[in-house]
């Protein structure tokens, strides 16, 4: 936080405008204005729409980041409008500002989108916990703190749906369900008062499944809450070989094949990581192998030069492995 | 100066598919006078997808290889994005986790090693303008590139999560807005193209599972630069090399348009600032040829 003395500077702001109802392309309008250093984004959003165009639309109601619900994207970054300070966003951008909804393809009006998909997706996941318990319980059902850790702040999330529309994965395939949803299957996995039985495999055979994320840490990124959705993605990924629930497929092959290598080498066998992980699939690979052989960038198993104390290595995946395939 | 020495953790794709970087580091490091003592006991440090089948697993060999690093007392370098964000997070999470240090040493106490937290870990383009400096590196260079636009491709695992990557570095980089990599073209004498894609994903972790995913982010990254007018991408990650240079075809068909550029490792267009031997740098070893005269 900076000090008590308050600053102004002009910025332009550039504002995407849309009505699904009356336009038929949305527009950007430009509005310039003197912000002060004491403001963040929805002071902004509250000033175009009290002096500048009463019919400008956007959602917000706690105005305390515990909502929800004024996820925008400034500059093309995801981030909660009533938290985000304006000199911080100065600081990153200067002068110019672009101001669009979360996701362009799904809006409805100005900042407001259908986020009917995101909805769905956190459904699908049994957001909740599942357990028979009494009408009438003689007792708190309490957990203890260490139980609570357990869950790493997954529990934090708002559903403010920044990391979804962040995530480039959800971007390209649809069916993806995204990092909020996985990260909320985690938070009930990880209950134990939860009694769910087929959560964990639903979740990974669920759209495209756990596997699809691309690890770009863009989720992680932008949570306000700090939520972490890809660590939660790969603590799914952990539990599903801890609890032997990984069905044998490229990519758990693919996770697997680490290790495999690794016992053997100690560094990796890209070529052999690939045949493993892909089987009989490895057919679609060869014209690129044969280009990227034909240009010296492929290593056959027996010139791979291996780790120096490698029995050093051999023994640790002996004694340090927890997980099951 | 002091001569500069690190130990420099190589991962495995600096040693197979992309032979070139490795050639290039060794000849820009020449060109610097940093002497890299190359850690040959390493092993690989399970690129996020060991992590997700063993994640106990992954933070000891990780915490290994820093160990040996630990040895020769010296900054570990590493030359991978992916490599930089696996070993920094083990690095991180042991020095910020006593109770999970002291068991993941109890492992490595079985070999006669100890992890202890006292080697810096960073990826060689930081190590580069935070000890050489821009300053220094804009003295150096004998060839300016200023006849090329030169489109930075950051790679996701040297910029997010920011947190974690700015312990690593002197300068703080925006995972939003970042300027290493621009800054080092510049420095290099180059024009760097500004796109929406340099600090977006190439998509290299989900290429078996999610192909077409995969594509669709490569070829929408090379676009970007190609509507930017890049005569060259250049990138400090080998993964993402070999997205950008070998998968040309699937990311074309992905995003239904002809994509392709030729891509340099950072390595390799400083040493073409700096003046080293072409065959030095590895050029052959490209898919889509490097056009530099
Ligand atoms: S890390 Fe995975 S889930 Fe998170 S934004 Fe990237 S692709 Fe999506
Ligand atoms: S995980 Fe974070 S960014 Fe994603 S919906 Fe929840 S609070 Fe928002
Ligand atoms: S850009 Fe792609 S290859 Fe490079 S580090 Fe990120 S995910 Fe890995
Ligand atoms: S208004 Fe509720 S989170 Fe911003």
């Amino acid at each position: 936080m900076s000090t008590n003395k308050i600053t102004t500077q002009k910025v332009n702001f550039k504002v995407f405008r849309f009505n699904a109802d009356e336009d038929y392309l949305p527009y950007y309008e430009d509005y310039a204005m003197d912000v002060t250093s004491e403001e963040v984004v929805l002071d902004i959003l509250n000033r175009i729409k009290w002096d500048h165009d009463g019919s400008f639309s956007y959602r917000r109601s706690c105005r305390h980041g515990i909502c929800g619900a004024c996820a925008i994207k400034v500059n093309g970054r995801s981030t909660l409008a009533c938290k985000e300070s304006m000199t911080d966003m100065i600081e990153l951008w200067g002068d110019e500002m672009t101001i669009e909804p979360l996701s362009i393809k799904r809006a409805v009006k100005d900042m407001i989108i259908d986020k009917g998909d995101f909805w769905e997706k956190h459904d699908a996941v049994k957001p909740f916990v599942v357990d028979e318990i009494d009408e009438t319980p003689e007792t708190e059902n309490l957990l203890s703190p260490a139980e609570a850790d357990a869950l790493d702040d997954a529990d934090l999330c708002i559903q403010c749906g920044a990391c979804h529309y962040a995530c480039p994965v959800v971007e390209v395939n649809e069916e993806f369900m995204g990092p909020a949803a996985f990260a909320a299957a985690y938070r009930f996995e990880a209950d134990v008062r939860d009694g769910d039985k087929s959560r964990l495999i639903d979740v990974n055979q669920m759209g495209s499944g756990v596997w699809d994320c691309v690890k770009c840490y863009e989720c992680a990124q932008v949570c306000p809450k700090e939520v972490n959705p890809i660590e939660k993605i790969g603590k799914l990924h952990n539990m599903l070989f801890q609890q032997g629930k990984a069905e044998s497929n490229v990519a758990t092959r693919h996770a697997v094949g680490f290790e495999k290598s690794i016992k053997k080498n100690g560094v990796l066998d890209e070529g052999g990581l690939v045949l493993y992980s892909e089987m009989a699939g490895i057919v679609k690979h060869v014209p690129v192998a044969l280009k990227m052989f034909s240009k010296g960038k492929i290593t056959p198993p027996w010139s791979i030069t291996k780790s120096k104390n490698l029995d050093e290595i051999q023994k640790l995946v002996k004694s340090s492995t927890t997980a099951k395939f | 100066m002091k001569k500069l020495k690190y130990a420099l953790f190589t991962g495995c794709t600096a040693k197979q598919s992309t032979p070139e970087q490795m050639m290039s580091t060794m000849a820009v490091a020449e060109k610097l006078g940093i002497e890299l003592i190359e850690l040959t006991e390493a092993s690989c440090c399970g690129a996020s997808h060991l992590q997700d089948y063993d994640d106990f697993l992954s933070l000891v060999l990780n915490a290994r290889n820093i160990a040996y690093a630990e040895k020769h007392g010296l900054t570990m370098v590493t030359i991978c994005n992916t490599c930089q964000l696996n070993t920094a997070m083990t690095k991180h999470r042991l020095d910020n986790n006593a109770e999970l240090k002291a068991k993941v040493n109890e492992k490595l106490a079985e070999i006669g090693l100890e992890y202890k937290g006292t080697s810096k870990i960073t990826h060689f383009l930081y190590a580069i303008i935070d000890d050489i400096g821009l300053d220094k590196i804009k003295e150096m260079v004998v060839t300016p590139l200023s006849q090329f636009n030169i489109a930075p491709f950051y790679g996701c695992h040297n910029i997010r999560p920011s947190e974690l990557q700015n312990e690593s570095h002197d300068k703080a980089e925006s995972p939003y807005n970042p300027t290493s990599l621009d800054d080092l073209i510049i420095a290099c004498g180059g024009q760097n193209v500004d796109y929406d894609e340099k600090n977006k994903c190439c998509g290299f972790h989900a290429e078996l599972q999610a192909p077409k995913t995969a594509a669709t982010l490569t070829g929408n990254a090379i676009a970007g630069a190609m509507d930017g007018n890049a005569d060259w991408m250049v990138t400090p990650c080998p993964l993402c090399h070999l997205k950008l240079d070998t998968q040309t075809h699937h990311a074309s068909k992905a995003i239904g348009r002809e994509v392709a550029l030729p891509v340099l490792h950072m390595q390799q267009m400083l040493g073409l600032a700096l003046g080293c031997d072409q065959n030095a740098l590895g050029m052959k070893h490209h898919l889509t040829k490097v056009n530099f005269v």
